[in-house]
């Protein structure tokens, strides 16, 4: 007997151990479904950071634009006299986002907002003698830029250099035109921009489409090829938690009278998909604690009624009734406790394993795989309390035996 | 006067109060025991003695009629406050010992006074390990409850009653179970230690030839007392 111990604790422990199949059992079972939660977790988390990552890093968390032009007609109804007239709706003409200094600078001094780069976005053709190619040209400021997305780590040939006579384009692109590092690709707009430019290097977005499609170039280049003369197509913006730019979006929106639209709104699909994943691994979560539970109670159940004449004489022996029920307690508690650090234990062996399975053909990892320590702390605590709680109706049936009952019966 | 450490007056105890199956198996005891004193509690089967020493170790509460222990009225007492004067005033010895499996001779006889204090201490091992030595266990101290013979676990049960020097003990057959050579052990052992430390014993018994060698017998047939006479010391 350990004599920091109160009586509670020290008969916990002594009858846990007693019953050692039934403990091992039940500590097994609390261990697995700890490891299967820390493991499941961080599967998801890491995968999820992984797509966040692929998705988030090719484009802006949200776009200002311009909001788009509508016919207003000129006419309106009197009383008693309706107008029949189609409204035809107009074409969008490529314009400016008008003050954009004023709404980059206010962007800029908003606390929930990281980065924000102007941009000039618009269609242009690259024309390598008889073959040409649609390419949505993109003219950006490469100092603001890169905050939003890091296209330096994209380069894959070449370096990231922009002067004025330079571009980056994809390597979809490049190969389709059988273009080199250094090679000069003639760019023109529908707006008679024409103008011929060095390919500075050559990036791999992760994306064929993106690849094959956009074609970088310095803003003033693109606002001379599209005619957008001192004007910005868009504000690209980076925000701290991109869980939260579409609440973000609204709020510059409502504040600018822009269209905001943020990568949430773009990717409505992917973000569904997130969304059904994180509910259905929390539902498995909690069916997985609650069978835990019930696993507890039972083993707990079953001990009460085991040890239903030795609580009778610890009663008659001047015992109290708060006193049996925190030895029960508490037995649930430390087998919750034990469950947990044999399970994360479990599923940091789970994790290790599945980084050295998981690789992709070329036998880099598939994706990230790492625990938060905090997941561990959650672990424990969360299975601590489960094993408590569940030992609430057997501790307080012990509770309620009458010393008599439980010794004669 | 010897000093009183249990007064029964007028104590009936009734099961089933309230339905049409209700009865009496208690029809209104008075009893007196008194200090050092060691009286035998004898009487057929059926005849009230197990609810008689349920209601004296507190463990019940007579339907009607009043139970002091040294001196104070245990009707007007809430349960836990029962709880705390059972463990403090009253020994338990049963047929069979309880003692706790998980722990070991030592340990038991130490566990009132940890429910009691709480945590364990020192001055709680040396009062367990002098019990366990009156009883002629000292050695056996470390084994565990469940590897001694059954007159052992029956002295370790009796060590275990003595442990907070209570003014009463109540032994329901503690040698039923036991070799008539245990079983005499076992009665000279409780005998002994009543005499050294004046403890009150009411020692339920089938066996007459024990009764006899008692301070007094009581006899109790059909929830009545009807013979209670001394005898002569032995």
């Amino acid at each position: 007997m350990n004599d920091l111990l109160p009586f509670e604790w020290i008969a916990a422990i002594r009858f846990l151990r007693e019953g050692r199949m039934q403990s091992l059992f039940i500590i097994s079972g609390v261990a697995i479904g700890v490891a299967v939660i820390v493991f499941m977790s961080a599967l998801l988390a890491g995968m999820q950071a992984n797509i966040f990552k692929r998705v988030l890093t090719s484009q802006p968390h949200i776009t200002l634009q311009r909001p788009k032009q509508i016919a207003r007609p000129q006419r309106t109804d009197e009383p008693g006299q309706s107008i029949l007239a189609t409204v035809q709706k107009p074409s969008q003409r490529m314009s400016s986002v008008d003050q954009w200094q004023k709404i980059r600078d206010e962007a800029r001094r908003r606390s929930d907002v990281l980065a924000v780069s102007p941009t000039v976005t618009g269609p242009a053709f690259v024309i390598r003698g008889d073959a040409s190619q649609a390419i949505s040209l993109i003219g950006i400021d490469p100092e603001q830029y890169v905050k939003i997305v890091p296209l330096p780590e994209k380069i894959v040939r070449g370096t990231f250099r922009m002067t004025n006579t330079d571009m980056l384009v994809g390597t979809q692109l490049a190969d389709d035109l059988g273009v080199q590092l250094g090679d000069k690709l003639r760019v023109a707009t529908a707006a008679g921009g024409d103008l011929t430019l060095t390919i500075a290097g050559i990036f791999d977005m992760g994306s064929r489409g993106v690849n094959s499609r956009n074609v970088y170039v310095l803003l003033a280049t693109a606002q001379n090829l599209l005619h957008l003369l001192g004007g910005v197509s868009s504000i690209d913006l980076t925000v701290p938690d991109p869980m939260q730019a579409e609440t973000i979006a609204q709020s510059i929106a409502n504040e600018t009278g822009l269209d905001a639209l943020s990568w949430i709104a773009n990717n409505n699909q992917l973000f569904v998909a997130l969304n059904a994943q994180t509910f259905s691994s929390q539902m498995i979560r909690v069916f997985v604690a609650l069978s835990v539970a019930a696993g507890i109670a039972s083993v707990l159940v079953v001990s009460v009624i085991q040890r239903s004449k030795e609580v009778g004489i610890l009663r008659a022996m001047g015992g109290s009734r708060g006193q049996i029920l925190r030895v029960f307690l508490i037995q649930g508690a430390v087998v919750g406790l034990l469950g947990s650090v044999i399970g994360s234990a479990l599923a940091t062996a789970l994790i290790v394993t599945w980084r050295g399975v998981a690789k992709n053909p070329d036998g880099t990892p598939m994706f990230p795989v790492t625990v938060d320590p905090h997941l561990y702390a959650w672990a424990a605590v969360i299975a601590t309390l489960t094993g408590l709680l569940a030992a609430v109706t057997p501790a307080i049936r012990a509770a309620r035996l009458e010393p008599v009952v439980a010794i004669r019966g | 006067m010897a000093e009183e450490v249990l007064r029964l007056a007028g104590v009936r105890k009734s099961y089933g109060v309230g339905t049409p199956a209700e009865t009496e198996v208690l029809h209104g005891i008075d009893l007196v025991l008194t200090k050092g004193k060691f009286s035998a509690l004898i009487g057929p089967s059926g005849s009230g003695k197990s609810t008689l020493l349920n209601i004296i170790g507190l463990l019940d509460r007579p339907t009607s009629g009043a139970l002091y222990i040294t001196g104070n009225d245990t009707g007007s007492l809430e349960e836990a406050q029962l709880t705390r004067l059972r463990g403090r005033t009253i020994g338990f010895v049963f047929q069979y010992h309880y003692l706790l499996s998980a722990f070991t001779a030592l340990e038991n006889v130490m566990m009132p006074l940890l429910l009691e204090r709480g945590r364990p201490d020192s001055a709680m091992r040396e009062t367990a390990l002098r019990l366990l030595e009156q009883v002629g266990l000292g050695q056996w101290r470390n084994n565990l409850a469940t590897n001694m013979s059954g007159g052992q676990q029956q002295r370790v049960a009796i060590a275990r009653a003595l442990a907070l020097n209570p003014s009463l003990i109540l032994a329901d057959e503690p040698t039923g179970n036991l070799d008539t050579q245990s079983a005499n052990n076992v009665f000279e052992l409780m005998r002994k230690v009543s005499a050294a430390s004046a403890t009150t014993v009411l020692l339920v018994t089938h066996n007459m030839e024990l009764a006899r060698r008692c301070d007094r017998i009581i006899e109790l047939v059909d929830g009545r007392v009807v013979a209670d006479r001394a005898l002569a010391a032995t």
